[in-house]
């Protein structure tokens, strides 16, 4: 019987707080499926499971704070599972998948009962986290295409109920219009219910747990804050930084951008971050010193290129999560995964896999107005780009001064693990890609 | 469109993308990404459903045009007939009470 243990979801994290259990015992579990929400100082995140089977007893209880690598449960064979051989993933499910091409069928159905989509689109999916299978295809012949996906994405950023908030509303008749959460746009929990009920019913039965609103939101600041400085300590102290700057022309991306925005419908606008955020990708891959982590005194290059990047909570801090093989999207998908990933970073719905594999990190203080941004690399990382605000500026080029876009890159990197030569490797290839925006 | 009716679409647009945030608390003279702390993601969505529900397509370079609240009112008047005249300072400052009461 295997053991499920709170997972480690950053550098930064000693323990976490079990907020919400997503199956019961009894259940059938799949590797990779969202079992639990686990509270961190930051954020709070869906927990993978990382073992098939039966979900057995249940070891750690909502609203319990234990440290990493504490069984939370246990997970047991499944029923058809042969003597206890470690679980091969489980076969391609027996129901007739999704063909990858609509297959030659003579007679196209309207009503095709599963809806056929490409290999990009079924890769946009599950970087938004739909299931295809679920999304209503509206290609020809009932194919899923880009915009039915990003629709459904849409539909998922919609303000969540946890499953046992809404059981408790449902049982204390409360309606879920009336609950408020602490941060604006957040997820509605048990604690929000509860509060609720407490404000509704008058003073009489307050639970204990139910706080003042403020106080609760200036315990969670006062939390991130720790657990940013931890972590941001402990690489000022253990990593040697190394920095480098350089400023891009971006006329070529600038004027590609516009012209290509202006012939898209307004949804199918992209953000100049989303170009950045490829090229930085892209750059990765190239110059593979900087993609990785530093482990045990050697460092370790990352095969993917999950691409942090760093999002500001507003008030309540920031996270920098990951978008999975970030160099393999297309700008499209690319941006698709941007706006999913911050809107669920703002509301509470990370994954735990988004919080604990990027393998190269960027952040954006462009829209704040800053010019430049020497970041601080999260260890164990070894390296962070960045980006300022896009300008318009004198810039000297083809032997003319004139009036073009440009940005400030800059690079902090390990000196433990590259040098300055290799670092300016990484901002020049960043330079190249975004001088050829259409490519990207 | 009215002035009145531009004022209501901008503040469910706004609502949707900065939740929380209250048109009628704004400064309507300040610049909305500072006062609402707007990304540029987030300004891309309040574009997206003002031009949804306005029914007028706003494009990148009408951007500068919606850096106020006063500023996105007079765009969304002046661009959509009927009312295709300029508003009057007077004019906008009684539909702003009209959204406080």
């Amino acid at each position: 019987m295997a053991e499920f243990l709170m997972p480690s979801l950053g550098a930064d994290m000693d323990a976490g707080t079990l907020v919400e259990w997503l199956v019961k015992p009894g259940d059938e579990v799949h590797k990779g499926d969202i079992v639990a929400v686990v509270d961190t100082d930051k954020a709070a995140v869906e927990v993978e499971c990382f073992e098939s089977g039966v979900f057995g007893s249940i070891l750690v209880e909502p609203g319990m704070t234990v440290p990493v690598g504490t069984p939370l449960a246990l997970i047991g064979p499944g029923p058809s599972a042969e003597p206890a051989v470690p679980a091969p993933s489980p076969a391609p499910s027996p129901a007739p998948s999704p063909a990858p091409s609509p297959a030659p069928s003579p007679a196209p159905s309207p009503t095709a009962p599963r809806a056929p989509a490409t290999p990009p689109i079924r890769h946009l999916a599950r970087q938004l986290g739909i299931d295809v299978s679920q999304v209503h295809g509206t290609g020809p012949d009932g194919t899923v295409t880009r915009a039915d996906v990003q629709a459904a994405a849409a539909m998922q950023r919609r303000p969540r109920v946890t499953p046992f908030a809404r059981r408790l509303a449902a049982e204390l008749g409360i309606d879920l219009a009336i609950v408020t959460v602490p941060d604006p746009g957040g997820v509605i929990r048990a604690a929000d219910v509860r509060r609720a009920v407490s404000q509704a019913k008058a003073p009489s039965a307050a639970r204990p747990e139910a706080q003042p609103e403020p106080e609760r939101a200036a315990e969670r600041q006062a939390a991130m804050r720790r657990a940013i400085g931890n972590l941001m300590a402990r690489s000022k102290r253990e990593i040697p930084h190394y920095y480098l700057s350089t400023t891009i022309d971006l006329e070529p991306m600038t004027q590609w951008l516009r012209s290509r925005n202006r012939e898209l419908p307004v949804t199918s606008r992209i953000v100049p971050a989303a170009l950045l955020l490829k090229a930085a990708a892209l750059a990765a891959r190239e110059i593979p010193q900087l993609n990785g982590f530093w482990l045990d005194d050697h460092f370790v290059h990352a095969e993917h290129v999950h691409l942090g990047v760093a999002i500001s909570l507003r008030d309540a801090g920031m996270v920098a999560p990951a978008i999975h093989d970030a160099d393999t999207l297309t700008v499209t998908d690319l941006m698709a995964c941007l706006r999913d990933l911050v809107t669920r970073a703002r509301t509470g719905r990370l994954r735990g896999s988004e919080m604990t594999d990027p393998t190269i990190t960027v952040t954006n203080l462009g829209d704040r107005g800053v010019e430049t941004v020497f970041g601080v690399i999260y260890p164990p990382q070894v390296a962070l780009a960045g980006f300022g605000k896009v300008t318009s500026a004198p810039y000297a080029a083809g032997g003319l001064l004139g009036v073009r876009s440009q940005v400030t890159a800059t690079l902090a990197a390990d000196h433990r693990a590259s040098d300055g030569y290799t670092g300016a490797r990484y901002l020049e290839a960043i330079t190249r890609l975004l001088q050829k925006p259409e490519e990207l | 469109m009215t002035p009145q009716q531009a004022r209501e679409q901008i503040g469910f647009a706004l609502k949707r993308a900065a939740p929380g945030s209250d048109v009628d608390t704004i400064d309507p003279d300040a610049d909305l990404r500072d006062a609402l702390d707007l990304d540029s993601l987030d300004f891309l969505q309040f574009v997206e459903i003002l031009s949804e529900t306005s029914g007028h397509r706003i494009e990148e370079d009408d951007y500068p045009e919606l850096a106020t609240l006063n500023s996105s009112i007079r765009f969304l008047a002046v661009r959509l007939p009927p009312g295709a005249d300029m508003v009057s300072a007077g004019r906008e400052r009684k539909c702003r009470s009209y959204g406080t009461s």
